[in-house]
């Protein structure tokens, strides 16, 4: 187990740059989640802290020590890979215990190391086989129990479950959670998940572009996310946006619609009466209230069996309402509704967060 | 397929007019080698002999300089293949895996030397080899062959290579690989088959090539087979049936050989063709 300090870390392949300079520390057995859309560089971060990619510039520091020109053997790492990695010519005995036998442990110890993995993973049946007559979701479970037969300092995984179907994932998603529980180690888990990234994360990094948007905890982002990328990605169905002027009058504000259509918001410091400015509420906390101040047009009922996304559009912005109200089913054309001022978020013309 | 059997066996038909096509020559190859001297010219055109015999055989083996000639070229063509292969295979893996500096002019290079028609080639190589002492040896073939079949066998095993997801040296490498140790664990047992491949391709090309063998070797003690066909021609006559019966000795190691990889072989080419 140790602690993964990444300082100012940079990343470009050849020209093209991919990371702008990350910062991140890691505590001894944190769960860290890099959450955010394809192609925003989390993969390429996870390579970097294994060894599989250099360094453009920065430094990484795993327990207190550059690694930055050490080889992956050397790091004392394990890593699970979507396209799990499994040795076609090795049975899933052979599989596990590679690194083992790498570092010439003893027959025995391999023996029981390889048997307590299988044991945790469920894998004892499958030991002689070949990952070609295993299903997906056992392979997954072998690319899993390579990584947890020997004590590495951190685990990597690069969205290793995203090839598996839904039911498995939920599932295997658990099972993440359970094995971190026992084994306590510091994991850094890739993902463009929301769901995997809120269930499992001690602290989520929400990364777009090659920039972190956010570090915190799943809640935290979930609750006041700080700029407007991080809102709109955390959260499902995703938040909902009024763009407009936020407008100062005495104590109180307004944020005024193109259309017209004033809304009162509470006062905010630090941003200019005047000034553009986002507004986010996220579909869930949208109240649905006959004596609602807004008049929305329905355009399409989405059940979901859990609860009802409503899509709707409130002075020509589509919006949607998440609701767990059956009547809701058949709403009729339109229906009235309410922002309740505590649950607006605002973001300034550049999209940051303003309390 | 299934739903128009006229189409089936029309294509079966192609198949069969395809394979009859192509062994017929071999089918006469070895109808000659068994028809004895006498009824090769008074029988006319047959397709079996009405008498057959393995004169020419035992001829060839007891009594002809072939069994050496047998022998150089299994020497020649093995070795030549065992080295190409090895060359290859790291040379490909480099291409495959590696980026460095010069890597586009290599492989410019490599394709350059596959344009020459190696007749240009005969007399400058022989000027070489010459003053190395490396003419009229077969140690000189093994070199020559070695150099004309390596950047082609390069490529060949670099598509195999390219087949194979980087993701497995990768967690091999994670595991505690150095990255030959993942090449030699990992990568290259799942290269058998291109491996097989690249053996058999260069072989073959070891063992029927004739014109530098040809060229850089007289005398019966350093001759391949191919050269030592050509002792079956006097200035008066062809002695057919020796010569058929000695192609068809020579058949064998190349039949056996092929016999021996087909298993990967037909893996490997498809792998290869499908490329991951
Ligand atoms: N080896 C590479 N060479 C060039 N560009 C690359 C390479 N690997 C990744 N990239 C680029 O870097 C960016 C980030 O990739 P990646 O880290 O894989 O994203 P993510 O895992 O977040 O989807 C992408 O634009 C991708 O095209
Ligand atoms: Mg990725």
């Amino acid at each position: 187990m140790a602690s993964i300090d990444i300082q100012t870390v940079r990343k470009s392949f050849g020209a093209f740059p991919v990371l702008h300079g990350v910062d991140l520390t890691i505590q001894d057995g944190e769960f860290i989640v890099l959450v955010g859309p394809s192609g925003c560089g989390k993969s390429t971060l996870l390579r970097m802290i294994a060894g599989l990619e250099d360094v453009t510039s920065g430094d990484i520091q795993i327990d207190g020590k550059r690694v930055n020109d050490l080889a992956p053997k050397d790091r004392d790492i394990a890593m699970v890979f979507q396209s799990y990695a499994l040795y076609p010519h090795m049975s899933v005995a052979d599989n596990m215990s590679y690194s083992l036998r790498l570092r010439r442990s003893a027959k025995e110890k391999i023996a029981s190391a390889v048997g307590g993995a299988a044991v945790k993973l469920g894998l004892e049946p499958l030991l002689e086989r070949r990952p070609k007559a295993l299903s997906g979701g056992q392979r997954q479970r072998v690319a899993m129990g390579r990584a947890i037969v020997r004590q590495p300092k951190a685990f990597l995984f690069d969205e290793p479950l995203s090839n598996l179907d839904a039911r498995l994932r939920e599932q295997m998603r658990a099972e993440i959670k359970k094995l971190h529980g026992d084994l306590r180690a510091t994991s850094i888990y890739v993902t463009h998940d929301q769901i995997e990234a809120m269930t499992l994360a001690d602290r989520i990094v929400a990364m777009h572009g090659g920039i972190v948007q956010q570090v915190g905890s799943p809640l935290e982002l979930y609750d006041r996310p700080a700029n407007l990328f991080v809102a709109g990605f955390i959260g499902s169905p995703g938040m909902n946006f009024f763009e407009g002027r936020y407008l100062v009058s005495g104590d109180h504000a307004d944020m005024r619609l193109p259309s017209g259509t004033t809304l009162p918001i509470r006062k905010r410091d630090g941003l200019e009466s005047g000034s553009a400015a986002t507004l986010g509420i996220r579909p869930e906390h949208v109240i649905l209230a006959d004596t609602g101040a807004l008049e929305a047009a329905v355009d399409l009922i989405e059940p979901t069996g859990f609860g009802i996304i409503m899509h709707v559009t409130v002075h020509g912005i589509p919006m949607k309402i998440f609701t767990q109200d059956r009547r809701m089913l058949t709403p009729g054309p339109a229906v009235r509704v309410d922002l309740p001022q505590n649950r607006l978020h605002l973001f300034n013309g550049e999209g940051k967060r303003v309390d | 397929m299934r739903s128009k059997p006229i189409l089936t066996v029309l294509h079966r038909l192609a198949i069969l007019a395809y394979v009859v096509f192509a062994l017929f020559p071999l089918f006469w190859l070895l109808k000659v080698s068994v028809t004895p001297n006498d009824l090769l010219y008074s029988e006319g055109v047959r397709m079996w002999p009405s008498r057959t015999t393995f004169e020419h055989y035992s001829f060839v083996i007891a009594h002809s300089a072939f069994p050496t000639f047998f022998k150089n070229s299994l020497i020649v063509a093995g070795s030549t293949a065992v080295t190409v292969t090895i060359l290859a295979s790291l040379a490909g893996y480099a291409l495959s895996r590696f980026n460095f500096r010069a890597k586009y002019w290599i492989v410019a290079l490599m394709l350059i030397t596959q344009m020459f028609p190696l007749v240009m080639l005969v007399a400058p190589i022989f000027k070489m080899l010459s003053p190395l002492g490396l003419t009229n040896s077969l140690p000189g073939l093994v070199l020559v062959y070695t150099a004309f079949n390596v950047p082609f066998a390069t490529f060949l095993m670099q598509s195999f290579f390219d087949g194979i997801p980087k993701d497995l040296e990768e967690a091999a490498m994670i595991d505690g690989a150095t990255q030959f140790v993942a090449f030699r664990q990992i990568i290259l047992p799942l290269t058998l088959p291109g491996i097989a491949a690249t053996l058999g391709f260069v072989f073959t090309a070891a063992w029927s090539e004739l014109l530098f063998a040809l060229m850089l070797i007289s005398g019966n003690d350093a001759s391949t087979f191919p050269v030592g066909l050509l002792t079956f021609v006097s200035k008066f006559s062809v002695d057919f049936g020796q010569m058929m019966a000695a192609g068809v000795l020579a058949l064998i190691p190349a039949c056996l050989f092929f016999l021996l990889i087909q298993r990967y072989l037909v893996q490997g080419l498809t792998a290869g063709a499908v490329k991951g």
